[in-house]
């Protein structure tokens, strides 16, 4: 019963780093063909889906927009002929639309994420291997790029943190030191409940309610990075509180009645005991919900907007990687989806870094 | 010369509960000497010691009658029961310090350990504060182990370090009155013994209550003691009266351990 016992732990530790070698692995298989063909660039790339030619131009346009997950119907304008990155910003501004390109050329990528034939599909054939030669005697490609959903990404993450930490934090002190238990206690609950809340709700409760009030508070859309940012915010405090809350509670009690009986106020202990004390369980709450926040999905695909468009200001729409994701998915094959397994790629190693480094910042001894 | 606490009358009972905890309570305790309490578990002899720089009131909902007074360096007595106000009761927690039974080194270094009482009544000035913090540890007898470390996390030191280092704690806001809740009870021998020799030294300046359940530890260190039973205080006299010829039936039981 020991061995077993024993042989069971063992065994269910190691399954976790198996499934995270397996993700990394098939995340980057699939990957590969797109970080072959746009390399390191694709993170400072912010065109996503744009036809360019190589070499010449030409002037044939798009043959036709695709119906496309759920944004606008695309009208490419913007099928500028060029090589050249640097202009990349300027076009960016036009790009509203995720992929549309819909050009008639033979299927060379037969690869197992090729699906329907009758489906017009958004990825050109020719892409993977631009530098053959080129039997149509055209040589373009479509450009796939991430910056947007990156930037989209790091910045909700960076507005839903600096919105719930605070938020967070006064009701795990609130919750454990200051309300007595009469009210603590149905607090607690309401908390817990909230968790429990499904995101699409958040998203589908922010979309009609929350972001056109904050849009008739601080102006710009009813969808925006802005609201998103809150949205998450929202979504991860009750996590961070009720996790907070709990290592809050760990302090001994023995040890803020000696710092009381030094003739320490109320709001010293907090700063100065129980903060310090309880700082672990309180920093591994924010990664948590940071973790939580970046990976979120339904909520943000809601209120984000969804459109490759850098957010000049908070309130202007843009994306983030998993809504991206989300949205593209359906009608991704060849380049197109290799793209997509890049950025989620990317995510997966953002993530990493941000809460790497957050522990050894944060949690090394001093 | 007064006595620098007076307990009158005292009864304790806690929130909810429906009999008092410490019934008619009535202990003196002298300037410069140390009264020790003694008693089996649960007799009430923590409850008292709390009451006395009033730590209860960190829970709502205890009730007090009779009084406890305390008394100042202009040689008035002041009734610490009526005290309602935080800053009155923090003036309260600098003058009548407190040790716990375990050690309860705060989250920081060393140093910020004894440096926070100090910088909690407003003393900011690095050369005063470095000063008091050596005095201190120097008068617990922790100087010489931790002047390398004082920068190292305080709940690094062992058990025994780390009890002397919230004496010290104590020692340098200057308290009146020092409260000790049994402590030495988590400690080794040895430990025990330097605590014990230093609370002989702290009597010359400061006025000593211990709470312990070593009954030799109370005949070695206290000049006074006062035994208590089921939140009763059945006999109080100098120390070796009470070990010698106790006067009631019940001390007499206790301290020939024939219950307890």
């Amino acid at each position: 019963m020991e061995k077993l016992f024993k042989l069971f732990a063992q065994l269910s530790a190691s399954f976790v780093f198996v499934i995270l070698v397996a993700t990394v692995i098939v995340l980057y298989i699939t990957a590969k063909p797109a970080i072959e063909e746009f390399g390191a660039h694709f993170i400072i790339e912010p065109r996503w889906g744009v036809e360019v030619t190589q070499n010449k131009p030409t002037d044939r346009t798009p043959a036709g927009a695709t119906a496309n997950s759920g944004t606008t119907k695309s009208a490419v304008s913007d099928h500028t002929s060029t090589t050249d990155n640097s202009t990349a910003d300027t076009n960016s501004s036009d790009n509203t639309i995720d992929d549309s390109m819909d050009t008639p050329m033979d299927d060379s990528m037969d690869n197992e994420f090729g699906s329907d034939e009758n489906i017009p599909m958004d990825d050109d054939t020719d892409t993977g291997q631009a530098n053959l030669p080129d039997t149509a005697g055209k040589n373009t490609k479509i450009l796939y790029g991430g910056a947007i959903p990156i930037i989209g990404t790091l910045f909700s993450t960076l507005i839903a943190m600096l919105f719930a930490i605070p938020v967070s934090m006064g009701i795990a002190v609130f919750l454990s030191e200051i309300a007595n238990q009469h009210v603590a206690r149905p607090i607690g609950v309401a908390i817990e409940l909230l968790a429990a809340i499904p995101s699409i709700i958040y998203g589908m409760w922010a979309l009609f309610y929350f972001g056109p009030f904050l849009a008739s508070i601080f102006g710009g859309h009813s969808v925006s990075l802005l609201i998103a940012g809150l949205v998450l915010g929202i979504m991860v405090i009750p996590f961070m509180a009720a996790l907070s809350r709990d290592a809050i509670n760990t302090t001994p009690d023995v040890l803020k009645e000696s710092a009381y009986a030094m003739g320490a106020t109320k709001f010293e202990v907090i700063k100065d005991i129980i903060f310090p004390y309880a700082r672990a369980g309180i920093i591994g709450s924010i990664i948590v919900s940071l973790g939580r926040a970046m990976g979120e999905t339904m909520a943000v695909a809601f209120v984000i907007g969804g459109v490759f468009k850098f957010a000049h200001k908070l309130t202007d729409p843009t994306t983030s990687i998993p809504v991206v994701l989300a949205n593209n998915f359906a009608e991704s094959s060849g380049i197109s989806m290799n793209a997509l397994f890049y950025l989620s790629l990317i995510l997966f190693v953002v993530s990493f870094i941000t809460i790497f480094s957050a522990k050894y910042f944060f949690l090394r001894r001093h | 010369m007064k006595n620098k606490m007076e307990i009158n009358h005292f009864s304790f009972t806690y929130k909810g509960a429906k009999a008092p905890s410490l019934n008619n309570i009535t202990l003196p305790v002298q300037t410069h000497k140390v009264t020790s309490i003694i008693g089996p578990s649960g007799c009430g002899k923590s409850t008292l010691l709390r009451s006395m720089n009033r730590i209860h009131d960190l829970y709502p909902g205890n009730t007090y009658e009779g009084e406890i007074l305390l008394l100042d360096k202009d040689g008035n007595q002041q009734n610490i029961l009526d005290i309602k106000k935080e800053n009155e009761f923090i003036h309260l927690r600098q003058k009548v310090g407190m040790v716990f039974q375990k050690p309860t080194p705060f989250p920081m270094s060393i140093f910020d350990n004894i440096a926070y009482g100090l910088k909690l009544t407003g003393l900011k000035n690095k050369h005063k504060l470095y000063d008091y913090v050596e005095k201190s540890l120097r008068d617990v007898a922790l100087w010489e182990e931790v002047k390398n470390r004082l920068y190292d996390d305080a709940r690094g030191l062992s058990g025994g370090q780390q009890q002397r280092l919230c004496i010290a704690r104590v020692i340098a806001l200057k308290p009146e009155v020092i409260l000790f809740d049994e402590p030495t009870s988590a400690l080794d021998p040895l430990s025990t013994l330097a605590i014990e020799e230093m609370i002989f030294e702290l009597k010359q300046n400061y006025t000593i209550t211990i709470v312990t359940h070593n009954m030799q530890q109370a005949s070695r260190i206290s000049d006074y003691t006062a035994f208590m039973y089921l939140g009763d205080l059945i006999e109080f006299d100098h120390t070796e009266t009470i070990f010698i010829r106790p006067k009631e039936k019940q001390t007499e039981d206790y301290i020939t351990g024939k219950f307890g």
